[in-house]
């Protein structure tokens, strides 16, 4: 169990954290979801112990280990441009951690047979004695992933883990971790600023804004039910229609009259929906919303009559 | 295919020796460079090689690799070697200290570096020579402890670690300080402590630029003659370096042994450089970056 | 701020302590000593030894040598450039090692190769003394043999710098009608003159401080073919400390000016000093 009481951070000025508290339990999977700036990474290097608060306390199963070094704290960290060392091997880079081990280090011979074994695990079996300029982007977040398991982490965090991917080898990574977390048992907390990375991957998802916590809930909480204006603007789409009511793009249909007049500025096709881009009278945001493909597409300039099925209201 | 579209196909390009550009003056730039380089570094460095070959294999080794020359190339080679060794250490402290601390008055030591560049060499040799012989600022506080630098393979080698200081520190410092910092956090959430992550990922990492300070300083210091006359003692057989030889034999209107003795110390010189770029693009090979 | 990867101030004190005493001892000592003693005997004596006749001829020559072994390579490490860093052709590294050659040969070497070619025994001496020219012993062996040492000086200051820039703005100014030489003067001139500034300082400073190659060549006739080395050389050989240290503070002078406008440069114009030399 991770608990991060009332942490807070400043660098210089600027105020990075004000009073997290957040609870991590054994075997989640939690993402950290903001835009940069928000301190996401900031409270992952400070659970890390790559960075230290200001005020507060980081308990890990109830120490306190906020006087812990990073080598002390026993966490497996994936860093965003994977930090591989360019000198080692892949196999020597992933058995860095067991080998550095000032107590109760393992056997060369062993050392060398967890660093196969991980290989294994992480589908690079037979690359060990290439170096890391050798590999593909896919192939080093691996190496990365591998080298941080070595240690046997109580606690795995990856900073932007596909950030620095392409888009077909980020999904595939993507089920390929969610799969690892849960056969391997472990307790993992990402950071990322792709809301659909977050949703799809994560248990519980932490969202953040200006060095606070907005939200943290299931995917289906986030997304359903936005805490705040923030929430709803960066998890998903939302429309902000008149007197501070949200709704999503597919929450919004069409109706044949009774509705609010929209103008038609733009229609795009998008998979299998019309895109509908226009305007309320004397309502100054885009309303966009969805339209079945199978329907006719609504024609430019023309005024349609929407309604929301399903709002949110912020009280601002 | 009708013959106008096949008069519109481009004709398939000609085999350049340079990739076309739009800028223009290459011609101009490139025949400019080539012929003055030529004039001015390769038909005057050819000259010293020619004049080798021509003065027949027998003459040649007698003086380039007479008992003299042989203790003068020991000397020169071993005190570059030895001052390099000193700059690799040293170069290396001050490059670490200037790119990884906050202290007051860095700018002014990070451009203190630089003096070896700008100050004349005589004017270090005499300066070094003053400071370090037996009644010398820094010589009368070694004088009583047997310790003699001034006129000794140790004087050679001071003068030569001043010269060649900046260019370790200038080649470290710039590997040093784009050496991102998430490697050396990787190693510490690996539980590696300071210094194994010094010398298991740092010190590897910046280990080519190292050498490659080391390279420079080592060649500069084989050649070096205003700062170390002074400080040498010059005498034959005992302080005496390489390019003093070359001058002395040049004194003597000995041109051949001038000759055969500069012809060693280049040939000396560029194996030993190449050598270490053979070993450095190896390693950029290797490592696949 | 406390980090995870960094020593404990006691052990960065230390490190920093012993960084300092090294270059206290290594280079401020020098530099003090130079100053020290060309005034241990007060103001007088140095004003008179830095205004003899023989000290004026050579503050004279060195700046003669060094106004003509400059601009010359200024000239060449523009062009060479130019061609190295906007044009893709084969064999760029080799030419690019040619240009740094002169640094890895010895001064006297250098000298010697200009004696061989044109000294009285030279390849071309006879021919010379025929017409009644004098290369070695004179000025004009002094010129070649400063040009040759700072000949990388500028090519190797701007070589990085330009391929750094790339030529899109070259190409730009030629797409928009640009001659040639109105693309340098507007387009890479601007880019580059703080470079192309710095390695004019090195390459002077050196120039004016070339002692073996010059020594070499020059015959150290007074006050005819001594550079203000030599001539530091000279007096320090006859035992005149003082006129010998305040010559050299002068060379020393010049070396801190450039050191200066060189850190002036590179705080306001972000120019890294990489491996210059």
């Amino acid at each position: 169990m991770i608990r991060v009481q009332n942490v807070t951070k400043t660098f210089g000025d600027f105020a990075a954290l004000h009073g997290i508290d957040l609870e991590i339990k054994p075997g989640e999977f939690v993402a950290l979801l903001g835009p940069s700036g928000s301190g996401k990474t900031t409270l992952l290097r400070i659970i890390a112990g790559l960075e230290f608060q200001d005020g507060g306390e980081v308990l890990f199963d109830g120490e306190d280990v906020s006087s812990r070094s990073v080598g002390e704290r026993q966490v497996g960290f994936v860093f965003q441009q994977y930090a591989l060392f360019k000198h080692m091997t892949v196999a020597e880079n992933v058995a860095f951690g067991l080998s550095v081990r000032r107590k109760g280090r393992p056997a060369k011979a062993d050392i060398r047979a967890r660093a196969e074994e991980l290989l294994r695990l992480v589908q690079l079996e037979g690359l060990g004695k290439r170096y890391p300029g050798q590999l593909s982007g896919g192939q080093r977040q691996r190496v990365a992933l591998a080298r941080a398991l070595a240690i046997e982490p109580r606690l795995l965090l990856l900073d932007e883990p596909f950030g620095a991917l392409d888009a077909k080898v980020r999904k595939d990574l993507r089920r390929w971790l969610r799969d690892l977390h849960e056969s391997m048992g472990l307790t993992s907390i990402f950071v990322t600023h792709d809301q659909e990375e977050a949703l799809e991957l994560a248990d519980r998802v932490v969202v953040m804004d200006h060095g606070r916590i907005e939200q943290v809930g299931t995917p289906e909480q986030v997304y359903m039910e936005p805490a705040s204006p923030f929430v709803s603007n960066f998890v998903g789409e939302t429309n902000q229609l008149p007197g501070g009511v949200h709704a999503r793009p597919h929450d919004i249909e069409l109706v044949g009259e009774g509705g609010t007049p929209v103008l038609v500025d733009n229609v795009f096709r998008r998979g299998g929906s019309w895109r509908v881009e226009g305007r309320i009278e004397g309502h100054d945001k885009v309303v966009e919303f969805d339209v079945d493909a199978s329907q006719p597409a609504p024609k430019l300039g023309e005024t349609v009559q929407i309604r929301p099925r399903r709002v949110r209201e912020f009280s601002s | 295919m009708t013959a106008s579209s096949a008069a519109r196909v481009p004709r398939a390009p000609r085999r350049r020796w340079r990739q076309p550009s739009v800028l223009p003056g290459f011609g101009l730039t490139f025949g400019l460079s080539l012929g003055w380089l030529t004039l001015i570094v390769l038909i005057p460095l050819a000259t010293i090689f020619l004049k080798s070959a021509g003065m027949g294999w027998d003459q040649f080794v007698a003086v380039g690799l007479s008992d003299r020359a042989m203790a003068a190339y020991r000397l020169s080679f071993g005190t570059a070697a030895a001052a390099g060794l000193v700059n690799a250490v040293f170069g290396l402290l001050v490059a670490w200290v200037l790119v990884r601390y906050t202290f007051p008055g860095q700018r002014l030591i990070g451009a203190v570096v630089d003096l070896p560049f700008a100050l004349p060499t005589a004017v270090a040799g005499i300066a070094l020579t003053t400071l370090y012989s037996p009644s010398g600022w820094v010589g009368q506080f070694l004088d009583p402890l047997g310790i003699k630098v001034a006129f000794t393979p140790i004087g050679i080698t001071v003068a030569l670690v001043f010269i060649g200081l900046p260019f370790v520190v200038r080649s470290v410092e710039p590997v040093l300080a784009d050496l991102g910092r998430d490697v050396e956090e990787a190693a510490a959430t690996l539980g590696a402590s300071r210094f194994q992550t010094f010398r298991r990922v740092i010190f590897p990492a910046i280990f080519p630029a190292l050498l490659t300070g080391f390279a420079l300083a080592f060649a500069r210091g084989v050649g070096e003659y205003g700062s170390v006359i002074f400080i040498s003692g010059n005498m034959p057989g005992r302080t005496e370096i390489a390019p003093l030889l070359i001058v002395t034999q040049l004194e003597q209107y000995a041109y051949d042994g001038a000759t055969a003795i500069a012809t060693i110390m280049m040939l000396v010189s560029f194996a030993i450089l190449l050598a270490l770029n053979v070993v450095q693009a190896a390693g950029r090979r290797r490592y696949g970056v | 701020m406390r980090r995870s990867t960094t020593e404990s101030r006691a052990l960065q004190v230390m490190l920093i302590g012993i960084a300092l005493v090294f270059l206290a001892f290594f280079l401020l000592l020098p530099l003090i000593a130079v100053f020290g003693e060309a005034l241990k005997a007060g103001i007088g004596p140095f004003l008179d030894a830095v205004s003899a006749p023989d000290a004026l001829s050579a503050i004279k020559l060195t700046l003669l040598i060094a106004a003509i072994s400059v601009p010359l390579n200024l000239v060449f490490g523009v062009v060479a450039s130019w061609a190295i860093t906007k044009f893709q052709f084969p064999g760029k590294s080799i030419l690019i090692s040619l240009i740094d050659l002169p640094f890895s040969v010895s001064p006297v070497v250098s000298g010697l190769m200009f004696v061989l070619l044109f000294g009285a025994n030279g390849w071309f001496g006879p021919w010379l003394a025929e017409h009644d020219l004098k290369i070695i012993f004179a000025v004009p062996g002094i010129v070649l043999a400063t040009v040759f040492i700072t000949f990388p000086f500028v090519a190797r200051e701007l070589i990085p710098l330009m391929m750094e820039q790339g030529k899109d703005e070259e190409e730009a100014a030629i797409s928009l009608g640009a001659s040639g030489w109105q693309t340098f003067r507007h387009v890479t001139l601007p880019n580059i003159r703080w470079g192309l500034l710095y390695g004019v300082l090195l390459c002077n400073a050196r120039a004016m401080g070339e002692f073996g190659a010059v020594s070499v060549v020059s015959g150290h006739i007074r006050g005819e073919t001594n550079t203000m080395p030599l001539h530091v050389e000279i007096l320090y050989n006859e035992y005149d400390f003082v006129g010998a240290f305040a010559v050299a503070s002068l060379l020393a002078g010049l070396a801190l000016v450039t050191l200066v406008a060189k850190t002036v440069l590179e705080w306001r114009f972000n120019l890294h000093g990489s491996a210059s030399h």
